[in-house]
């Protein structure tokens, strides 16, 4: 299938599941699926570095919270249209991927994650004592009822809910258009053996630094609407362990190779935590996730997409 | 005839052990060079040199006509350096055709422009595998290969970047003789395509048999080069290899 065509389609589907969601009209729905989408974003630009390239980021957490902080920043100083925050939160965040790519890349393995998880300590630090963002006690951002688009008036929570929605599709054709390209092929040479992608000719340092600052773009876009759908940020939440841990168990649990991986892994884990909260309590969520993760680290290593891959090739082979 | 490749007086030190110290080297265009020396001699550490793996300290690397100190691996091989490793390192996560792709899609295309569709693509990787008689195995991955068929693909690779000169980093290590024999035979048509090769092996009686030249390296320092016949009576080279 051509990107165009593939394209199309995930248009498509966006635009069914907001007519659905539409049609459903119930606020909770938006909530819930706004965070899976979030997820969906997280997981996907996650795995552009740490599942295409093999470089694993501890410091997700640290690129959401500078697109939310970004948004919180402008909020206060010129307020724009959250599409336009989108936008600066991907500059922001992409020039500090390129930046982090740029001082850690000739690290390897453990010692960069551990960069990683620095870099994320070290932002938050800064964001607690920087007053004008809120600081430690947090920033409110008091969100309209109603959005005017072309004439039309729309619910806030669903104008969030679509927006978060075009990011997902942005982010999973962005996924797949690296995935079948010269740059996708790069990228898994420096994840299977960096000395042979050199002797092959492959720069590897630009390569790494082009998907840093992409990894690191998308996970700032989707952080740059958070603000408005939570209505008070603080650095805990921003920083929250859960967005470091799930933008790694979500690709791990669907399949780190291929952009279906993320966007499986995103929906299952993402709407048992969901189910979770309403049921039990938010505080389990993490222990799904470890729990999920640990299960699938023994029985599909690969993820479930390695798995079904596993399966369908010994069905072929008799 | 202008030299392919010439190492300068280049100095390697790891700490205080010093890996290559004033080492010389030319290389002339289509030449079989062999490079021999006891473990630890700096073998490997002059072919990481020449081909940006490392930097050298002192001296320099010149080829074609180009000064390569400071350029990194991959900006070498875009010049013509192709190597293949003492260890197969195939990218475990892809085919053959595809392991085969990378240096076309970053090599060649980076020298001649994106010339090549993917039908012609993939037609260049298969008269590659084809080469190293590997073709029936095109879609299988890299862990369904023999040890000699990995050797025949990290042949096949660095051919694929279509260089002028092709260093085989003891490629013949832990074979049989027929297979030695196998390995040979596709250097040296190699060779007659117009490739200059050099050759690090330890396997004597290929060495000799492939060498127009004959270069030693003992300790960091170059201690013989020259024929083949005439280098291995060497008395320097007999006290390094045996012993007095």
């Amino acid at each position: 299938m051509n990107t165009a065509k593939f394209s199309l389609i995930a248009i498509a589907i966006g635009a069914a599941v907001l007519a659905f969601a539409h049609w459903f009209k119930v606020d909770y729905l938006y909530f819930a699926s706004y965070t899976i989408l979030q997820f969906i974003v997280l997981a996907t630009a996650w795995n552009i570095l740490g599942g295409y390239c093999g470089y694993v980021n501890f410091g997700s957490a640290a690129f959401f919270a500078m697109g939310a902080y970004s948004s919180v920043f402008m909020h206060k100083f010129y307020p724009l249209p959250i599409p336009v925050l989108i936008l600066i939160a991907a500059t922001v965040s992409g020039i500090a991927g390129f930046g982090m790519g740029y001082l850690t890349l000739r690290l390897r393995g453990s010692f960069f994650a551990i960069a990683t998880l620095a870099l994320a300590v070290v932002l938050q630090t800064l964001v607690v004592n920087w007053e004008y963002v809120g600081g430690s006690r947090g920033a409110y951002i008091i969100r309209p009822e109603n959005v005017e688009f072309a004439g039309i008036t729309i619910n806030y929570i669903e104008y969030l809910f679509a927006l978060m929605l075009t990011l997902a599709v942005l982010a999973l054709v962005t996924a797949r258009v690296i995935e079948r390209s010269q740059l996708g092929f790069g990228f898994a040479t420096i994840r299977d053996d960096e000395l042979a992608a050199e002797a092959c000719g492959v720069p590897t340092l630009r390569l790494k630094l082009i998907a840093t600052t992409l990894s690191g773009a998308f996970m700032g876009m989707a952080g740059a609407p958070f603000p408005y759908y939570i209505g008070y940020l603080q650095p805990s939440s921003a920083f929250g362990l859960e967005y470091a841990v799930n933008s790694i168990a979500m690709p791990m649990i669907g399949g780190t190779t291929s952009w279906v991986g993320p966007l499986v892994g995103a929906i299952l884990l993402g709407s048992a935590q969901q189910y979770a909260t309403v049921t039990i309590s938010s505080a389990v969520n993490l222990l799904i996730v470890g729990l999920m993760l640990v299960a699938f680290v023994i029985i599909a290593p690969n993820g479930l997409i390695g798995l079904v891959q596993e399966r369908l090739r010994a069905w072929r082979k008799p | 005839m202008s030299a392919l490749l010439h190492v300068d007086n280049i100095t390697k030190r790891f700490g205080g052990f010093v890996a290559l110290d004033g080492v010389e080297l030319m290389v002339k265009p289509g030449e079989r060079l062999g490079l021999i020396g006891p473990n630890g001699s700096g073998k490997s550490t002059l072919v990481n040199c020449i081909c940006g793996t490392l930097q050298n300290e002192g001296g320099s690397v010149r080829f074609d006509g180009q000064v390569m100190d400071g350029l990194a691996a991959h900006q070498r091989t875009h010049r013509g350096i192709s190597r293949s490793f003492q260890l197969p390192r195939p990218f475990h996560s892809m085919n053959l055709v595809d392991n085969l792709r990378i240096p076309l899609l970053y090599t060649v295309h980076a020298r001649l422009g994106p010339l090549r569709s993917t039908g012609d693509l993939d037609a260049r990787c298969l008269e590659l595998l084809e080469m190293v008689g590997l073709a029936k195995k095109a879609k299988q991955m890299p862990r369904d290969l023999t040890q000699v068929e990995m050797r025949k693909l990290e042949l096949a690779r660095a051919m694929a970047a279509e260089p002028k000169l092709l260093i085989a980093d003891e490629s013949m290590a832990g074979l049989s003789h027929s297979e030695i024999e196998d390995i040979l035979s596709l250097l040296v048509q190699l060779n007659e395509r117009g490739i200059t090769v050099i050759l690090i092996e330890h396997i004597m009686s290929a060495v000799m048999s492939f060498s127009q030249r004959l270069a030693v390296l003992v300790s960091g320092k170059k201690i013989a080069d020259g024929k083949p016949e005439d280098v291995v009576r060497d008395p320097e080279v007999v006290r390094a290899y045996i012993g007095q």
